[in-house]
């Protein structure tokens, strides 16, 4: 107490928390309205720059934290108000919200500078500066919806982020939109975006329909007011909490790739690689995680929705996991990784282990974006390599997917930083103490061992898998002999490329420091704004028994890859080792477990036909030819004709013209009274004075 | 002494007589001359007044009656001779355009 007293006095910059969205806002309205008088690296470094000013902004939030731990509500401007209904722009820097910030903010810094290089070496580029422009306004306006998102005080305003960044991922995924995945004309990178709108939008519903809810019972969108009316209504109407937990979770599977909504997510690999890693792995899509743990309250008053979030991230750890396994294409391997490890993520969440949810929320867009980023290195590499081949000879038909492992081999001498760096992700994905994957996957472990042990399982062997699936993939990618000329001719990438890896690679062996067992300094941090909720925190203690296991089913996995995928690398043109030992168990793993097809005919057809039914049966049969043609018009056209006849020419014309005709022949009796001859005129006014002068005289 | 009846009758008689020419005649120049006829009967009443009742605004009137007469004769005259230049004559019968 006395010490927490002590350190109070500590600095405060609470008030320069606008700068987070503000920065950003201000990069991209340049980059807007100048950009395209402004060289290439200039657009690039502004855009940098505006991020790593809110990374600035975020870490003087942070440490205004360290002293005032139960954080700041600051308030920007009144936006709603409606009767009882009160919603404002309202920041709120908290020790759950400033570690958001600074994830987003910090890891987005360094995927823009990286960006710099990539988007200019991308083959799709061709100079064309009005893109390289358009990616950078995109990217802060992302930074700068995500950091709204993040900051929101009520949960309308974090809708407003919500949907920000839901927009920022469509523009993004389909940034080629002129272009299909190989950089041919075509518009499968459009349809991918609006894949990922669509399948966006349902989950919207979902947390449209819980904020509804939640208005309707708690007459409030802030959420402070709701978590402290909790308890109250978990008494009073539990179905109501129920309700809007279950809708929010709709809203959660969307925007974090769960089940059943994640299949956008792979198809989100269309757009360029930064945005891969930024919005697809690192950040955006742990928005769903990130709602859940800040509705903590409300997840913990109702223990079912709880075990449903559970489940639900559990199951798709496992499924996406044994999808990753039987992927040919780098980053699908890394998307289904990412729905995977999302899965943790909201297990653990679900489960009530909000600090372990978040931790490995950090840890994983350290490391996953720094494989991703080392992916889209990848990929330059062997573009270069198969440019150098089209000065040998000359056959652009050819079709040539940089991103296909069965292609690569060998990159390890080719591309020594991507191949170091990138190990240090596979490593510290697959869970290998010391770095950053082991520790938060291991604590969600021992939480899920302590809280739901099916869940547990789930988890367990979908750790396994993504031993397997990293040791696979390295094997592949760096290792054995080039299986294509193109791998043969990779080159590595320049610094600009390389030096943002190498920092998240740092971050990645590090990150696991931040909750060391037994220290606690992460959950220790968490816990003021929990328990300013009355929530207190399970601290889960370290379990050597669970880290052994864990560790031990990664051991044994990396080296099952190693036996299949090592000991006798992959020949060119050979099929994949696994496809002989698992059958069509590894058929269905490569075809995603037939899930797109599977939507395509319970969903998307049965959609077309029911919207042809409509178009055709309802809306032209029935409401253009029947109601519309016979109803309406003709009866209009009856209406009109009964109005026009008898009615106008009639009724109003007879009245006008009769009143003509009257006017008229009273005019041509009174017409008679002017005679023109002076003297009548005269005459009548020698009448007019007699009978004047009579009137007066005789009064 | 002349009583003032005589006068008042004489008056009369004369606005009567103008009266009468100006409805009755077609010639301008004497429905003129009625008008003056009836302005001098008109002067003759206030002169008569003026001397029954020994008071000087009646005579003062004549003389302003006067000046405006001779004003309405230089502007009637003119009117007559504009009439007579269009239509070639002075019968006011013939200025019957805004017969109905």
């Amino acid at each position: 107490m006395l010490l927490s007293e002590a350190v109070t006095q500590g600095p405060e910059f609470f008030s320069f928390a606008p700068g987070l969205i503000l920065f950003p806002v201000i990069g991209l309205l340049i980059n807007m309205f100048f950009g395209g008088r402004m060289k290439e690296r200039t657009i690039g470094i502004l855009a940098s720059t505006a991020s790593g000013l809110s990374f600035l902004t975020a870490v003087l939030l942070a440490v205004s934290l360290l002293s005032h731990p139960e954080g700041m509500i600051i308030p920007l401007a009144e936006w709603i108000s409606i009767g009882e209904l009160q919603v404002n722009w309202t920041m709120r820097v908290d020790t759950l919200s400033a570690t958001m910030m600074l994830v987003v903010s910090g890891v987005g810094t360094l995927i823009h500078i990286y960006a710099i290089g990539y988007m200019h070496e991308d083959v799709r580029f061709k100079g064309d500066l009005n893109r390289y422009q358009r990616f950078f306004v995109f990217f802060n306006l992302f930074i700068a919806a995500m950091m709204i998102l993040v900051s929101a005080d009520n949960y309308l305003m974090l809708f407003v982020g919500w949907e920000g960044v839901g927009l920022c991922s469509y523009l993004l995924i389909g940034f080629w939109y002129d272009k299909d995945l190989l950089g041919r004309p075509g518009i499968e990178n459009a349809l991918a975006g609006s894949k990922a709108f669509i399948a966006n939008r349902i989950g919207d519903f979902g947390f449209l329909m819980a904020g509804f809810t939640m208005f309707w019972t708690f007459r409030t969108m802030t959420f402070s007011e709701v978590f402290s009316q909790v308890h109250h209504i978990a008494e009073t109407q539990p179905g109501a909490i129920l309700a809007i937990t279950l809708f929010m979770l709709l809203g959660v599977a969307g925007k974090s790739a769960q089940l059943p909504l994640f299949v956008w997510l792979p198809d989100a690999m269309a757009g360029p690689t930064p945005v891969s890693a930024l919005i697809h792995a690192a950040t955006m899509v742990t928005a769903g995680v990130y709602l859940v743990a800040r509705s903590a309250p409300l997840y913990t008053a109702v223990p079912d929705a709880q075990s449903v979030v559970a489940w639900v991230g559990g199951v798709t750890a496992l499924f996406a996991a044994t999808i990753a396994v039987g992927q040919t294409d780098l980053k699908k391997v890394l998307a289904y990784s990412t729905i995977s490890q999302l899965g943790f993520m909201v297990a653990a969440v679900g489960m009530g282990a909000y600090v372990a949810g978040m931790f490995h929320l950090v840890t994983h867009a350290f490391f996953k974006a720094l494989l991703f980023l080392s992916a889209g290195s990848i990929i330059l590499g062997i573009e270069r390599g198969h440019h150098h081949l089209d000065h040998g000879d000359h056959n652009d038909e050819e079709v040539f997917d940089p991103g296909d492992m069965r292609l690569m081999g060998g990159l390890r001498k080719r591309m020594p930083v991507t191949f170091w760096v990138f190990l240090v992700g596979a490593v510290a994905l697959a869970g290998i103490p010391p770095l950053a994957g082991f520790f938060s996957k291991d604590e969600i472990l021992a939480e899920a061992f302590q809280l739901n042990f099916p869940v547990y399982i789930l988890l367990a062997i979908a750790a396994f898998l993504t031993a397997f699936y990293m040791g696979r993939q390295v094997w592949l990618v760096f290792f054995g002999d080039p299986r294509h000329p193109a791998a043969e001719h990779a080159e590595e990438s320049p610094p600009i490329i390389t030096v943002p890896l190498i920092a998240l690679a740092v971050l990645a062996s590090m990150g696991g420091m931040l909750n060391l067992p037994g220290v606690h300094t992460f959950t220790l941090w968490q816990e003021h704004t929990f328990e300013a909720f009355h929530l207190h925190l399970h601290h889960g203690e370290f379990n050597p028994w669970i880290a052994l296991i864990s560790t031990g089913l990664a051991v044994v996995a990396i080296f099952l890859a190693w036996l299949l995928y090592g000991r006798k690398p992959l020949e060119e043109n050979q099929p994949d080792p696994l496809r002989k030992i698992l059958g069509p168990v590894f058929t269905g793993m490569n075809r995603k477990w037939y899930v797109d097809e599977i939507y395509e005919t319970l969903i998307i057809n049965r959609y077309i036909d029911l919207a042809k039914f409509l178009s055709i049966k309802v809306d032209w049969d029935f409401w253009h030819d029947w109601f519309h043609d016979k109803v309406i018009a003709a009866s209009y056209r009856q209406g009109a004709r009964f109005l026009a006849g008898p009615i106008d020419l009639g009724i109003i014309d007879g009245i006008s013209k009769g009143l003509a005709k009257f006017f008229q022949s009273l005019a041509t009796q009174f017409r008679k009274l002017q005679t023109g001859y002076v003297r009548n005129y005269a005459l009548a006014v020698f009448a007019g004075v007699v009978v004047i002068l009579g009137y007066l005289i005789l009064q | 002494m002349i009583p003032i009846s005589y006068y008042i009758l004489l008056s009369a008689i004369l606005f009567t007589i103008g009266a009468v020419c100006v409805l009755i005649r077609r010639n301008a120049i004497i429905i003129f001359m009625g008008i003056e006829l009836m302005l001098n009967a008109a002067n003759l009443a206030f002169v008569a007044f003026a001397n029954q009742h020994q008071s000087v605004s009646g005579q003062i009137i004549v003389f302003f009656v006067i000046a405006v007469a001779a004003a309405e004769v230089a502007v009637g005259l003119a009117l007559i001779v504009t009439i007579f230049r269009t239509k070639r004559s002075i019968d006011v019968d013939q200025l019957s355009s805004l017969k109905g």
